[in-house]
């Protein structure tokens, strides 16, 4: 924890999320509706997901700022993780559906099915949907990466197959013979763990557990780039071919942070579900994974807690601006990001750092044995 | 074998059996017949090279003699058209990737020095550290007291002591090379490839580079290329000229300054 009396940013950011994922239920918890310390269900939810935002933006910083990796495809891992926790939900609609089919969602039952697909068995089972939030994003990107790094890829060119990538699956996922209710998706969602999903408390407890793993994914990543990986990556980021003649597999380092960003991104995404009700092919546009590294551009890349800065004040803007002039939210987007390439490199974190300390670097010199 | 022995009881571990360097014949780098082309140049052409156990060679040659060609080729980055490189007896370097032959022991300073700029002193030495560098085992990584006193000796060693939480991309010119041959040191190699060790270093700075390389003869088999003749003189026993991707000629420098052939590509061209 010596990194927190080092940078007191890190401490900053830790202190807010706190305080944001306990005072908001808790405030709900004994206030009665109409207190002015109650907030809307409306607002849970939406802290809630630019928590879940930031998570997704947290997992590019750590392919893209430390391993140099600039993925333009992590929604792609945020939407497998969503439609993972989605099944799990359809499964617990049970007889409450439209067509009041025990096995069968309502757009199985539509399209005149009979039975379940295999590849929705065991998603009933709340720890196997777990884990296939996990396992989805983690196994396609181990699979995609292994390739992709094995035989070099790098730059521009690994750029936009990630972007292929994502374009493809929602192409595939549109398709209503995919199975996951094609361009509708998933959603009209009733229970989770047999609480009533609308509920006022459920809500409240999606946003402690939100900022929670919030919070954890943030210690992990640090604990992560301050560990001795983290320093091969930031080599491999800078001087790629160096690392290999110091006898590191350079490839495997990279398959390594790319699939525990997108375990990360799934798990954002799981999160993400039930706090908005509803998962369709729409996440996996190339569009959604482009503003992900906007929100990392915007708060500093290579630093963690700069994604998460990043992540909520763009969504923050998104959610203002698109109310009030809803035309105009892609050109200020689009305006942010220049702004930001030319004029603040490092981002929000970088003009906050500059103002502290000249030299900011991405490691704390100062945690190694003597 | 007197420098064997050396070898083991100065890396505290030896290798596993089977990955041995077998150099009872004398040479620990056999290169036969190599020849690299690009686009239709020849880069080596036919060039055989044997590298004794311990030696300390120097390789000159004019630009484009193939030096660097020659160094990509032993460390597998260029894999050689025709021809055959082993490591010692046995190991068939042209059947390995990079890490495979820097963990084998053959490791490699380049012409431009490459440190990591955003790490600091310390930390360069500490990625170069020989050790398990498997993804999982680098991630729970934790040095001992040993790797530190290490590190702390390759420091005093190299000069950089003094610097040791500065982040290596404010080091000089100079500072990074050392650094950069600090690196090589705590990969304890057998082999040390150091392509043009003293560029952008003052008077004072060559000649102490000059004695680290002689101190370090006999432990680890050392190749330099470099351009400077004074320099070369002080250090060499042995000179290798390249020319035009083949060896034009071996011997002292004396001898090498004084072949007709020699004076001829570097004067006459």
């Amino acid at each position: 924890m010596n990194f927190l009396k080092q940078d007191k940013t890190y401490a900053s950011v830790l202190m807010a999320l706190a305080a944001v994922t306990l005072i908001i239920p808790f405030c709900n918890l004994i206030t009665s509706a109409d207190s002015p310390l109650h907030f809307s269900a409306y607002s849970v939810s939406l802290i809630g997901k630019y928590l879940c935002f930031a998570l997704l933006g947290l997992s590019l910083d750590m392919v893209w700022g430390y391993a140099g990796i600039l993925v333009l495809g992590q929604g792609a891992f945020f939407a497998l993780g969503g439609y993972a926790m989605g099944m799990y939900l359809m499964r617990q609609i049970g007889t409450r559906g439209v067509y009041g089919n025990p096995e069968l969602p309502d757009f199985m039952v539509f399209l005149n099915w009979s039975e379940l697909p295999w590849y929705w068995y065991g998603f009933e089972n709340f720890g196997f949907a777990m884990l296939m939030v996990f396992l989805a994003p983690g196994i396609l990107a181990f699979v995609f990466g292994w390739l992709a790094f094995r035989s070099r890829v790098t730059g521009v060119y690994l750029s936009i197959i990630t972007q292929a990538l994502t374009y493809a699956l929602l192409l595939a996922f549109f398709r209503n013979e995919m199975g996951f209710g094609g361009n509708n998706g998933l959603t009209d969602f009733k229970d989770i763990l047999g609480f009533n999903i609308q509920s006022e408390a459920v809500r409240s407890m999606m946003l402690l557990l939100t900022g929670s793993s919030l919070i954890g994914a943030l210690l992990l990543c640090r604990w992560i780039v301050g560990s001795k990986l983290g320093r091969v990556v930031t080599a491999i980021r800078d001087q790629e071919s160096r690392v290999r003649f110091l006898g590191y597999r350079v490839e495997l380092f990279k398959l390594w942070v790319f699939v525990f960003a997108a375990m990360l991104a799934g798990l954002a995404g799981a999160l993400y579900v039930p706090q908005v009700g509803i998962i369709n092919p729409s996440e996996f546009s190339p569009l959604n994974s482009l503003e992900i590294v906007i929100w990392v551009a915007v708060g500093g890349r290579g630093t963690l807690y700069g994604a998460i800065i990043g992540a909520v004040l763009v969504n923050y803007a998104k959610t203002v601006l698109t109310g009030l002039m809803p035309d105009a939210w892609l050109f200020c987007l689009g305006g942010a990001f220049i702004l930001v390439t030319l004029l603040l490199p490092d981002g929000i974190v970088g003009l906050l750092h500059r103002r502290i300390k000249p030299n900011l670097t991405l490691n704390a010199s100062g945690e190694q044995p003597a | 074998m007197m420098i064997t022995a050396n070898i083991t009881q100065e890396s505290g571990a030896s290798l596993p059996l089977d990955g041995e360097v077998d150099t009872r014949h004398g040479p620990i780098l056999y290169l036969e017949d190599v020849s690299v082309s690009f686009d239709g140049f020849r880069a080596l052409n036919h060039l055989s090279l044997y590298i004794d156990d311990g030696e300390l060679r120097c390789l000159i040659g004019p630009n484009g003699a193939g030096k660097t060609t020659l160094m990509d080729v032993i460390t597998g980055k260029t894999r050689p058209d025709t021809g055959e490189v082993f490591f010692g007896q046995t190991i068939d370097l042209l059947k390995m990737d990079e890490p495979a032959i820097a963990q084998a022991g053959i490791c490699r300073k380049f012409q431009k020095p490459s440190v990591f700029d955003a790490l600091t002193v310390f930390e360069n030495l500490e990625l170069a550290l020989k050790t398990d560098k498997r993804t999982w085992p680098t991630l729970f990584s934790k040095l001992n007291g040993e790797q530190c006193e290490r590190i702390q000796e390759v420091m005093l060693l190299i000069g950089l002591a003094g610097l040791k939480n500065q982040l290596a991309g404010i080091l000089s010119h100079g500072q990074k090379q050392w650094l950069e041959i600090g690196m090589l040191l705590m990969q304890e190699p057998k082999v040390m490839l150091v392509d043009e060790p003293i560029a952008g270093m003052t008077h004072q700075e060559v000649e102490r580079t000059a004695e680290l390389l002689l101190s370090l003869q006999g432990r680890h088999s050392i190749v330099v290329v470099e351009h400077d003749m004074e320099f070369v003189r002080s250090i060499a026993r042995k000179v290798t000229v390249l020319h035009e991707g083949s060896v034009l000629t071996e011997g002292s420098m004396d001898e090498v300054q004084n072949d007709p052939r020699v004076i001829q590509v570097y004067l006459g061209g």
